[in-house]
């Protein structure tokens, strides 16, 4: 389905691999620049990885899917990643999970219908003294309060 | 070898250093319980199921993984290691369904055993923590169910390290971990042969063969069927395995008997058409020396390793002899010559193959394998559902008198018997070729140097001033470095056999479990056992076949033999599923 | 260099940055340029300066006082009347917060405790020089302690140096590093490597990426020194994926060390060769751990390995391999410079040396601090953390991030070192200390510390895979009422095997928190069992007693 809208490009990708297929172990930031093409790793995108560097596809897939910074299913164009480890949990984190639950109608691990946001835990982002905090894609996010990050939201 | 003593519950052994904690225990007399500990593979040490206390250390070590060193203290069987033991059994309990009287492997499960084994009689956490998995029955072979998985990733060594199929992997995280096909698809989707090595080492009911044996009830309780049987060569010396025998016995006769037992029409044996692939693919091998034909040859009999060349080495394809396998030379005849001689329609013959191989599955199910418009082959079971089908019947393996197989495909030769092990099939080759080439007898039919389980074996024969170059493998992962070598024009070989499973046949994913490299040893050691014993030892002697060719095939490579005994293969992608465009 | 009479430092942490300090900074060098001071003033952006939630924060020196809290109109003021007329500014001076209300009235920022307690060598630079020039840097004495090994000592009596100085890696088990180089150094090789273990993720923690982003050439230098010790000649950083200015800071202070010879081939002509690379993970906290992470610089899931054997002798593609923490690496060079005698005239006999702490939760001041290890828990709360907000009551201080342990008020005067805190079964650990006042619920807090080791297990191991979420499960029947006296013997009976058969510390270390809470907090948890929450948290327990 949305393979239509992505196509494959193997340009790009191809000189990702160039460039790293001679350094052995490379396969991570392999994934992590393939991923930036298209936002997630496509099972297209995960084949000719493996192909070019001459391990199972199994093998791809399996570390493409152990870190949670890689996507193997499209995801929204913003990935709303909140902490909810201890530091964060006890200064509300939980009240402004619910507020962004709530602002954007899905939970951790859902991608809004329109597909602009997806929301998922990440551990610990180490801004514990902002906290709580969170990351929309890059881009980091401290001291957040139900309305600060509904503003934050509403801005993108 | 250095030595070291460690004291074990308070015996001191001495063991070589660098012996695990397991070794040096089983030295004191002592089991301790292993789960994702394969005797074959490499250590991971995950189940935590085997630890023990080593006094001094601040934890539990795994026994399986921890070397000893000298003057190590080591218990094994104190209050907090039965507990550590049976809290990690229970955690694993917990998230795998109870239902073993359901499942395939009840009362072959390893985890079942040690359940009673460590004494858990109560089931203390809740509902599961992981999510449901569905099963996978998508391949034509092999079943997956996931949710019964428990993670010891010994299929995934297997798969990876021993066959370098890569079907399998672990993905995903933490509770969410799955070993999957990759993407996470059905295991039709991906590029696995099929093999079932991977069902030989799960603990569990977790990978098993797609099973055959209700069809195989149905015709046998069809008047309007004739069933016919073949067994394998590898059935004869494993079969006494699924009821409690030693590994390593013949028990051809008892095997005959028991499937008279159970009803087919005729018991036949697959050696017939072993044989008979002898002289087909010995007179191609000559044709391809002399005529300029792609070499190297190489064999065609193992179904697992055609489905890897056709993924992994499309390109070739022409290096393979054209010969169906013995097993689907079987079908073809018996519902050609066969149902002829026995006045049947075709349609009216029923064939099961017995089989220590789950590819088989897959095999019999080709398109190309139907010659007749029938399929050559209607059922295939693994020595395992043969073994089931017998208990269900109430047939009592060990008391049955031995018996002999029907006429006319129950006439063979110790060439055809050898196909069972690896080597076999280059050794009954190279025991016709020589005789068809040289016009002179043998000194001695034992080619010893293609015997065995080492993974890759080379030999040269003159063949009176021929030299042929040969070399076998066993197992994909030895297959591969053979091809590799062939793509890198380093191969001068003219002839290669290659088997799937390590240590051919009698290692195949069909066979009883556990099936381990020691095991396999004894099997082979009976496979030669059971040659010798044969009057006859080389295929081109064998009078039934010498008359088939009279009465119906004409020549090796005539017509009938390339319409009914010759196939094509099929050029496959790694990447089954791979989109177009 | 020009000499200039005052230095601007902005604070160029991802917390200050996130609050708008480069705007400040701008605004800054606009202002100063509009008193056409840019010759006698300027303005740097340095790591970070500590007090992370009072950011945007900044420093003048040679003052030394600190503004905080700033906003975009307060920069005109400031270079008005303190960088113009020489006046502080002191509505603006940062404030150590005993209370939130209160406001100190001292004016001299040098005499405040909060920085008066620190004792900075891991920090030395940070906040104090722009991390993106090596010369401030190298000014600084760095590079010297590289020079001095390489030119004076032997490999073996660098060694013996760090083995003298009694370092204890500082990520949070708390390994003696000479003996770690030692093993590396004695295993032939043709290749060996120096890892830096920057995959800081334990809750909590952020000090590795506030030396990165503060002070990176510290740690390339004590990977060096660390690469000369051992003959390894390849360097490799691993970092957080998540972390992207450290990464930036890292990957150009590696590129003008290397335009400065101080990497490369024959360093300092003395023959030695080291190069350092850059690696990063892709979000997994498993990655810390040290087998694992070479398993994903191997381009692998990051999943332990089975020890023995050691990194130390086989790691990274099979050779000998030393996996150092980035605060362990930054305090090497100090050790070759001053000497081990001088390191452990620092922090207690066991643990010498200081620590770098980060302060978190119900504290007046959080941040990063960095002590002689030996301080005492209320010496970090009450003294340099500034006390509890709000007026309530100390509850619990988790230390060592979530795999550490809770003490509860009866241990605030336990000095914080290694030997203590294991012996009460809490860590040092990689120095978070999270402090918990008396409004939270046991229960409620030890859900969120398993939620994360569910969500962080490599499913490897059963115990870890299995035994958090069923630890997790138990938390949450005690929070809604449904939980039976079983259960409790059942999560210590989990917790246990779990520390004694885990495969990794990840594994072992995760019930820590449960297990010290179990034993200092029982009444708490088992009033669940009886359907209240003493706090009121667990919200189905608070309905279900007001109800009956």
């Amino acid at each position: 389905m949305a393979k239509a809208n992505c196509p494959l490009p193997t340009s790009n990708l191809s000189e990702i691999l160039d460039k790293y297929k001679q350094s052995p172990g490379s396969l991570l930031e392999i994934l992590r620049e393939a991923q930036a093409i298209n936002g997630y790793l496509s099972r297209e995108v995960l084949q000719l990885i493996a192909e070019e560097l001459g391990i199972p596809e199994s093998k791809v897939y399996g570390v493409a899917t152990f870190y949670s910074l890689f996507k193997t299913t499209p995801t929204g164009q913003y990935i709303i990643r909140i902490c909810e480890s201890a530091p964060c949990h006890i200064r509300g984190a939980q009240d402004v999970l619910a507020t962004i639950e709530k602002t954007l109608g899905i939970k951790p691990g859902e991608t809004t219908p329109d597909g602009k946001f997806s929301l998922e835990f990440t551990s610990c982002l180490g801004l514990c003294g902002v906290a709580p905090a969170m990351m929309i894609n890059d881009q980091v996010f401290g001291n957040l309060t139900g309305d600060r990050v509904r503003e934050i939201i509403n801005s993108f | 070898m250095e030595m070291v003593k460690v004291t074990v519950d308070g015996q001191t052994v001495e063991v070589p250093k660098g012996s695990t904690i397991l070794a040096a225990a089983k030295k004191a007399g002592i089991k301790i319980p292993t789960l994702c500990h394969h005797e074959d593979l490499n250590v991971n040490a995950m189940c935590r199921i085997c630890v023990v206390e080593v006094v001094g250390a601040r934890t539990l070590q795994a026994a399986c993984s921890q070397p000893v060193s000298d003057g190590m203290v080591i218990i094994t069987n104190s209050p907090a290691v039965r507990q550590a033991r049976k809290m990690n059994l229970e955690l694993l309990l917990s998230n795998h369904p109870q239902d073993c009287l359901n499942c395939v492997r009840n009362q072959r499960c390893e985890l079942q055993t040690l359940a009673d084994q460590l004494g858990v009689q109560q089931q203390r956490f809740g509902t599961k923590t992981r999510p449901e998995y569905p099963k996978d029955d998508s391949a034509a072979a092999l079943v997956r169910d996931p949710d019964k998985c428990i993670l010891c990733r010994r299929c995934v060594e297997v798969c990876h390290d021993v066959q370098s199929v890569g079907a399998i992997a672990p993905a995903n995280r933490g509770i969410k971990t799955q070993i999957l096909p990759a993407g996470g698809v059905d295991l039709n989707n991906v590029a696995c042969v099929q093999c079932g090595q991977c069902t030989l080492v799960c603990p569990v009911g977790a990978l098993y063969e797609q099973d055959h044996t209700e069809r195989v009830w149905a015709a046998l309780a069809d008047p309007e069927k004739h069933v016919v049987v073949q067994t394998a060569p590898a059935i004869r010396v494993s079969i006494g395995e699924e009821f409690g025998m030693e590994p390593g016995q013949v028990t051809t006769g008892q095997l005959v008997a028991a499937l008279r037992r159970l009803g087919f029409d005729r018991v036949f044996d697959t050696d017939f058409t072993a044989d008979l692939t002898i002289i087909e693919e010995g007179h191609e091998l000559i044709d391809r020396l002399n005529n300029g034909g792609v070499l190297p040859m190489i064999t065609s009999c193992s179904p697992g390793w055609i489905k890897f060349i056709e993924h992994f080495y499309p390109e070739y394809l022409d290096h393979l002899s054209t010969c169906k396998s013995p097993q689907q030379m079987f079908g073809a005849l018996a519902k050609t010559y066969y149902a002829e001689k026995a006045g049947l329609d075709p349609k009216d013959i029923y064939v099961v193959s017995i089989m220590p191989c789950t590819a088989k599955k897959f095999e019999c199910g080709r398109p190309e394998m139907s010659s007749t418009g029938y399929p050559d082959v209607d059922a295939v079971l693994t020595t395992r559902e043969l073994g089931k089908m017998l208990r269900q019947a109430g047939i009592v393996f060990s008391e049955l008198p031995e018996e002999q197989y029907d006429e006319p495909f129950g006439i063979t030769t110790g060439a055809g018997v050898i196909f069972g092990a690896s080597g076999g099939v280059m050794e009954a080759a190279l025991r016709t070729v020589y005789e068809v080439v040289t016009n002179e007898t043998l000194p001695s039919v034992d080619f010893t140097a293609v015997r065995g389980i080492e993974g890759i074996k080379e030999a040269e024969v003159d063949l009176k001033g021929t030299k042929v170059k040969v070399a076998v493998a066993n197992g994909l992962g030895n297959a591969r470095k053979l091809m590799d070598l062939i793509k890198e024009g380093k191969a001068d070989y003219q002839f290669i056999e290659i088997m799937c499973c390590p240590g051919g046949c009698i290692g195949g994913g069909g066979q009883p479990i556990p099936t381990t490299n020691e095991i396999r040893k004894k099997r082979i050691e009976a496979i030669y056992e059971a040659d010798a014993d044969l009057p006859l030892r080389k295929s081109h002697e064998n009078p039934a076949v010498k008359t088939l060719y009279e009465e119906f095939l004409d020549k090796p490579l005539g017509e009938k033999s390339h319409q009914l005994l010759h196939t094509h293969y099929t050029k496959r992608n790694k990447y089954p599923q791979k989109s177009v465009g | 260099m020009a000499i200039y009479r005052s230095h601007v430092l902005v604070c160029g942490g991802t917390p200050c940055l996130l609050k708008g300090a480069r705007t400040i900074r701008n605004l800054f060098q606009q202002e100063i340029n509009r008193y056409q001071m840019a010759d006698e003033i300027r303005v740097v952006e340095t790591g970070c300066l500590g007090p992370c939630d009072e950011g945007p924060v900044v420093i003048i020196y040679p003052e030394g006082v600190m503004y905080s809290r700033l906003q975009p109109t307060d920069i005109p003021k400031i270079v008005e009347h303190h960088l113009y007329k020489g006046r502080v500014v002191e509505e603006l001076v940062y404030r150590e917060r005993k209370d939130s209300k209160e406001i100190s009235s001292k004016v001299p920022l040098e005499g405040e405790k909060y920085l008066d307690r620190q004792k900075r060598v891991v920090l030395r630079n940070c906040g104090r020089i722009n991390p993106d020039l090596i010369e401030e840097y190298i000014a600084n004495h760095g590079y010297e302690a590289l020079g001095k090994v390489l030119t004076e000592l032997r490999p073996e009596q660098v060694v013996e140096i760090v083995t003298a100085s009694k370092l204890q890696g500082r990520g949070g088990a708390g390994f003696p590093t000479g003996l770690k180089w030692s093993f590396t150094a004695k295993t032939q090789a043709d290749r060996k490597y120096i890892v830096c273990n920057a995959d800081e993720g334990e809750p909590g923690t952020f000090k590795d990426r506030l030396i990165m982003e503060g002070d990176p050439h510290s740690i390339i230098e004590g990977m060096a020194i660390a690469g000369y010790a051992v003959g390894a000649e390849e360097g490799i950083i691993y970092i957080r994926g998540e972390y992207h200015l450290s990464i930036e800071r890292m990957a150009r202070a590696i590129r003008q060390a290397n335009e400065h010879g101080l990497l490369g081939k024959n360093i300092f002509g003395s023959g030695f060769s080291f190069q350092i690379e850059i690696r990063s993970g892709a979000g997994a906290y498993i990655c810390g751990e040290e087998t694992a992470l070479i398993e994903s610089i191997e381009g692998s899931r990051g999943e332990p390995r089975v020890k023995p054997p050691y990194p130390g002798v086989a790691g990274l593609w099979g050779k000998p391999t030393v996996v150092n923490n980035v605060e362990t690496l930054a305090n090497i060079a100090p050790i070759i410079l001053n000497g081990p005698e001088w390191f452990r005239s620092i922090g207690t006999e066991s643990s010498p040396g200081t620590k770098v702490f980060t302060m978190l939760g119900d504290i007046n001041n959080q941040g990063l601090i960095e002590v002689p290890m030996g301080i005492t828990l209320r010496e970090i709360v009450y003294e340099v953390g500034g006390g509890i907000p709000g007026g309530k009551g100390f509850k619990m201080a988790q230390t060592g991030g979530t795999s550490g342990g809770c003490l509860p008020m009866e241990f605030l005067d336990m000095p914080m070192d290694y030997d203590t805190l294991s012996k009460v079964g809490s860590a040092l650990g990689s120095g978070a200390m999270l402090i918990i006042d008396d409004t939270h619920c046991i229960v409620d807090v030890l859900k969120s510390f398993m939620k994360f080791f569910c969500h962080e297990s490599c499913g490897k191991c059963t115990p870890c895979r299995e035994g958090n979420t069923r630890l997790y499960e138990i938390l949450t029947a005690l929070s809604a009422g449904t939980a039976t006296k079983a259960h409790i013997q059942l999560m210590k009976d989990l917790a246990r095997t779990m520390q004694l058969t885990a495969l990794c510390g990840l594994g072992q270390s995760a019930p820590n928190s449960l297990i010290t809470c179990l034993r200092f907090f029982a009444d708490e948890i088992e009033a669940h069992l009886n359907g209240k929450c003493p706090t009121g948290v667990c919200k189905s327990l608070a309905t279900q007693f007001e109800a009956v």
